[in-house]
């Protein structure tokens, strides 16, 4: 046992430890084992749960979890209509994937930090990392898509040339065009990354937050422990609901030209 | 930046299509449906509702006429008792005129006869008073015409 979890003792090597993923592979190639299984098992959650209330919908007599899904839905339907001006399927699925995914990812982060790393270890495995939204790759990997779609959008709805019209005019006209140019790029980079970085950095926080806890003499940790939790539960929530609302302006963004926003 | 991160984002992908497969698609069509039974529902209540107070005004147009005919029908049979009351006081009056002069006539034939035997009496008496006076003188078969006349003169 004393084997598998490195003593609270050393503080540096205790957080270090469980900043380390469960992987194979090395450099580009390398997995991170422990994010992808607890993502898939989270979203396979989510479709169970979605495929069983979507078979048989109530229209009149909608079950507790018909409720809450119906309830996303109109939310995240609302929301792309407020700033698209009309529904969209695609942007509206994205997003209530997005939150739903992103908030059960970050409520990984609520349950004890050595309990599961402990459990897992039992099987033999050194380093377990079980909130998939605190390492960079999951968020940054959804923000990629995002961006990607961002690409595909802008350039179906306005043409590649009116798109790269956007990047050298915008926003100091023509003759600034390799200035303009250089900021669109920013600008345009920028979204996906801070899309992805605000997502991991807050729960990257927010574990280092409990893992700090966790240092703590036993005795001391309640108090602590109780603040930091019922605090970082409003920030699981929030962050969950600011992904899915920057999925959305992004997406739609890229459905209008710049005179229109 | 590593494998994960490709893995990440192509499960991003083939989650959000299955969300849609099974929850976006479906309780969408749902809610549409339900808001369109939610408007028909509450055009239904109010096509009901106007059909209600049609009704109404319906059953206060037919009850006002009904009061109307029972008005007239009561003026009616007022008008006609009075009527009757009336022709029967004028039955009765004429009847009793009648009765009444019916009786005179009869006191006036009565009284006639009465007159007409007295005269004939009379004019009896008168003869055989005059036959008593002029008994020698007068004979009653020669002068019986002379008498006639006397006596329609009384």
């Amino acid at each position: 046992m004393s084997g598998l979890l490195p003593d609270s003792s050393n503080p540096v090597e205790y957080i270090q430890h469980h900043l380390v993923n469960l992987s194979i592979g090395e450099g580009f190639w390398a997995i991170h084992l422990d994010t992808l299984f607890i993502s898939w098992l989270l979203g396979g959650a989510i479709i169970y749960a979605g495929y069983r209330v979507g078979r048989d919908l109530s229209l009149e007599r909608p079950s507790g979890m018909q409720n809450i899904l119906e309830a996303v839905l109109e939310f995240v339907d609302d929301l792309v209509r407020s700033v698209l001006g009309r529904g969209h399927t695609m942007i509206g699925t994205l997003a209530m994937t997005a939150f739903l995914w992103v908030l059960l990812m970050n409520l990984m982060d609520m349950i004890p930090v050595d309990l599961i790393p402990w459990l897992v270890g039992l099987f033999g495995a050194d380093h377990f990392r079980a909130v998939p939204t605190a390492d960079p790759q999951a968020p940054l990997g959804m923000a990629l898509l995002v961006f990607v779609l961002m690409l595909y959008y802008n350039i179906r709805i306005k043409g590649f040339y009116q798109y790269m019209m956007e990047f050298l005019t915008h926003p100091f006209g023509i003759w600034l065009f390799p200035i303009n140019f250089v900021m669109k790029l920013i600008e345009e980079i920028a979204k996906p990354l801070s899309l992805g970085l605000r997502l991991f950095g807050n729960l990257f926080a927010g574990e280092l937050g409990f893992l700090l806890v966790a240092l703590l003499p036993f005795w001391v940790q309640p108090v602590p422990g109780t603040i930091w939790l019922l605090f970082h539960l409003l920030v699981v929530v929030l962050q969950a609901f600011i992904f899915m609302v920057l999925t959305v302006m992004y997406l739609a963004l890229a459905h209008m030209g710049h005179e229109e926003h | 930046m590593n494998l994960t991160l490709f893995g990440q984002l192509a499960s991003f992908a083939l989650f959000s299509y299955l969300v849609y497969r099974f929850l976006w698609d479906p309780i969408t069509n749902m809610l549409e449906e339900r808001r369109k039974r939610v408007a028909d529902g509450l055009a239904a209540a109010e096509r009901g509702q106007r059909e209600q107070e049609l009704a109404e005004k319906h059953a206060r147009e037919v009850l006002l006429e009904a009061k109307e005919q029972a008005n007239e029908i009561i003026a009616n049979a007022q008008r006609r008792a009075d009527e009757i009351v009336e022709g029967a006081k004028d039955d009765a009056r004429i009847e009793g005129e009648r009765i009444v002069s019916a009786a005179r006539s009869e006191v006036d034939q009565q009284i006639n006869l009465a007159r007409e035997g007295l005269r004939r009496e009379v004019v009896a008496l008168a003869i055989e008073g005059a036959e008593q006076v002029l008994k020698r003188k007068i004979d009653a078969k020669t002068n019986s015409e002379a008498l006639e006349k006397l006596a329609a003169q009384l």
